[in-house]
């Protein structure tokens, strides 16, 4: 370890760590990795029992769902937003993911379950054909490369962080300890993975918010350096007022909205209808993880047990952001508009370092190796999971059915090696364009909107409309898609340079603009074509459309029978009263 | 009544306990024996005080798999490979 950072120019590095830090970083994926091993082999009858996931607790299988979604995106971009715009960031996770987590409980798992349906692209297969499940296959398999990117330019950032490489070097690694991960089989034991990571990282954010407002004087002293440095910023940094930053409505600084009425509607229907109910309804990555269960009662429930941990993730992952943006040097005068020379992409501090630098300046050795533990594992397992997903659809979805039919398996299994490996490269190249974006968070709500709110309205459109057509399927995913990518050209810098600026929107109300530009459309498009085209006859459509689909399926008989506590609708309506306090709070 | 068969090491409750048991350990250990830091933290011992919540944490796991074991059944369906996340083949069981 210490002779290669010698041989490269490295710069200074962003954190010290010291051998206590390597240890629990080695800890951690000794246990990740040996029970991946041993669930390889089989040894026990008991990992069987556990990966299967049947009969796991509620407790299980909830944390694991909403862990397979707190990486990259949650830690490091909550941070970045947090502390570029304070409290508004709360939305994603109160207005823009509890409602969908619930509605996916609620409403759409009993479907899930009882059609059988497995995959997006397997839906899209059997409601409208190969037109619909082409795009879709398509689609998906560009997204899962460009997400890969996220992750791995900050798992590279890290490393980066860690010993001081150049970033590209970083990359380079962490690509290669990303590849040899999968290979080891850190994957097989996923359920293990996920629920022990959680863990982890709360364990390592939760003193490092703690120790953060303990320096500043607690809440009310975080609240009075906040309100203190906007009014003293410069006024060509652009920083919002206090009560912006502190206040979740109307939430100006967050949409990019001037007017607080449609700032409103921005974030309820753009962020909190488009965007989560299409990432959570539609992400089976997610979804399957509550299909494991034993029950339909089980299976909807696994969303709404995770909402309640969910609700309190902001805490975890805002503050440290508000914190870092009056505690540490680089972070406040990048905020007052200056550019301070480091950061993890080496061109400059951007806010998406905010985390790094807090970490650097609060945490003693021992607590750092578990806060960085945390975030390798975290991005490392986001990573691998974007490639292993890009893999199955490139392999079966796309390979196999359109391009090489009827091999063996073995052949499908050399292919899906290749894909692996491709798909990493790929990322490298994809991880320097996110590398790009100050704040990853406006770059990932932006790909949201291309792949994720045209997908959820076709998605809802072809589950309860039964007369829509297959080739209303796919036209509309296809103008959708390309009615965002427009919107985002328009806009000041939803693609970075390369937008134009026609439309006077920047930052994270661009993505709403564009997500529900791409929902609208989808619907119109799909109703319009659907008015001149042939529909399929309702046979083919049972279990596929809500009308087609027998009652009994959809409910569990033994539901009834159980106290409050343990059905699936009492428990959605206590975690929406939960989150309505808390926006009242906030 | 043949004994019942437990989850055991591979409760994932146990994992969790064991995991952050040793980091308690270890974070208690270098917030005794190490620099504090408090230039860093505020004046806290944050190390000690972290490590010992860790390790209470992972007691009430350890505790809490042990008063309440998993039982596994006797006949565990053989698990194939998770189909959104194939990367490593599983081996098939071993016969007999």
């Amino acid at each position: 370890m210490t002779q290669v950072p010698a041989a490269l120019p490295a710069a200074d590095t962003i954190i010290s760590a010291s051998w206590v830090d390597y240890l629990i970083l080695v800890i951690y994926f000794g246990f990740v990795l040996g029970i991946g091993l041993l669930a390889r082999r089989s040894v026990s009858d008991s990992v069987d029992f556990f990966l299967s996931g049947r009969s796991l607790p509620a407790w299980v299988t909830g944390l694991a769902f909403i862990s397979a979604n707190l990486g990259a995106v949650e830690i490091m971009g909550m941070s970045a937003n947090g502390a570029e715009f304070g409290i508004p960031t709360v939305h994603y996770f109160w207005v823009g993911a509890i409602p969908a987590m619930l509605f996916l409980g609620v409403v759409m798992m009993p479907f899930y379950y009882g059609s059988k349906v497995r995959s997006v692209p397997e839906f899209m297969l059997r409601r409208f054909g190969t037109g619909a499940h082409l795009v879709n296959a398509l689609s998906f398999a560009v997204a899962q490369l460009l997400i890969a990117g996220v992750n791995l330019f900050l798992l590279g950032s890290i490393v980066k962080a860690l010993l001081g490489w150049p970033l590209w070097v970083a990359l380079i690694v962490a690509a290669a300890i990303v590849l040899s991960y999968i290979t080891l089989g850190g994957l097989s034991a996923a359920i293990y993975n996920e629920v022990l990571q959680f863990f982890v990282i709360v364990a390592s954010l939760l003193p490092l918010v703690l120790i953060g407002l303990h320096r500043v004087g607690g809440y009310s002293g975080l609240q009075d350096k906040i309100t203190e440095m906007a009014s003293s910023a410069p006024a060509d940094a652009g920083v919002p007022p206090a009560e912006q930053q502190l206040e979740s409505w109307p939430g100006q600084a967050l949409s990019g909205f001037d007017n607080p009425f449609w700032s409103v509607v921005g974030i309820v229907f753009g962020l909190g209808f488009v965007l989560s109910f299409g990432y959570w309804t539609t992400n089976f990555v997610e979804v399957q993880r509550a299909m494991a269960s034993e029950s339909i009662s089980a299976a909807r429930k696994t969303p709404v047990i995770g909402a309640f941990p969910k609700m309190f993730v902001p805490f975890l992952t805002i503050f440290p952001g508000m914190i870092a943006a009056v505690l540490v040097p680089e972070i406040v005068e990048l905020k007052n508009g200056g550019s301070p020379p480091g950061g993890a992409s080496g061109d400059g501090v951007a806010y998406n370092d905010s985390l790094l630098y807090l970490m650097r300046d609060l945490l003693p050795n021992g607590l750092l190796g578990l806060a960085i533990t945390g975030l390798l594992a975290a991005f490392m397992a986001g990573m691998a999971a974007n490639v292993s997903a890009f893999n199955t659809v490139f392999s079966y979805d796309l390979w196999e059915r359109y391009i090489r039919k009827d091999r063996s398996d073995d052949y499908y299994l050399r292919i899906g090696r290749l894909a692996t490996v491709g798909a990493t490269v790929i990322a490298i190249g994809t991880a320097v364009v996110a590398s790009s974006f100050g704040n990853v968070m406006d770059y990932l709500q932006t790909l949201f909107g291309f792949f994720n709110a045209p997908l959820f309205a076709t998605f809802i459109l072809g589950m309860f409309w039964k007369r829509m057509t297959a080739t209303a399927g796919w036209t509309g995913l296809v103008s959708g898609t390309a009615s965002a990518v427009v919107v985002a050209f328009l806009s000041e810098d939803a693609f970075g340079a390369a937008s134009l600026g026609v439309i006077p929107l920047g930052g994270q109300g661009a993505a709403f603009v564009a997500a529900s530009t791409a929902f609208v459309v989808d619907i119109v498009v799909s109703v319009a074509v659907t008015m001149v085209t042939e529909p399929k006859p309702a046979s083919e459509l049972k279990g596929l459309v809500y009308s087609e689909t027998p009652k009994e399926d959809l409910v569990d008989p033994d539901e009834a029978s159980y106290p409050w506590y343990r059905r699936t609708l009492p428990l959605a309506g206590v975690a929406l009263g939960m989150v309505v306090v808390l926006n009242v709070f906030f | 009544m043949a004994e019942q068969h437990k989850a055991g090491a591979f409760d994932i409750r146990n994992v969790i306990g064991l995991l952050l048991a040793v980091y308690g350990v270890i974070l208690t250990l270098t917030g005794l024996f190490a620099d504090p830091e408090t230039d860093k933290t505020g004046g806290v011992d944050a190390n000690l005080w972290a490590g010992l919540a860790l390790l209470v944490v992972g007691s009430v796991f350890i505790a809490w798999a042990r008063l309440r074991p998993i039982i596994v059944p006797d006949d565990v369906e053989h698990v194939t490979d998770d189909p959104t996340r194939p990367a490593p083949r599983k081996r098939p069981p071993a016969k007999g």
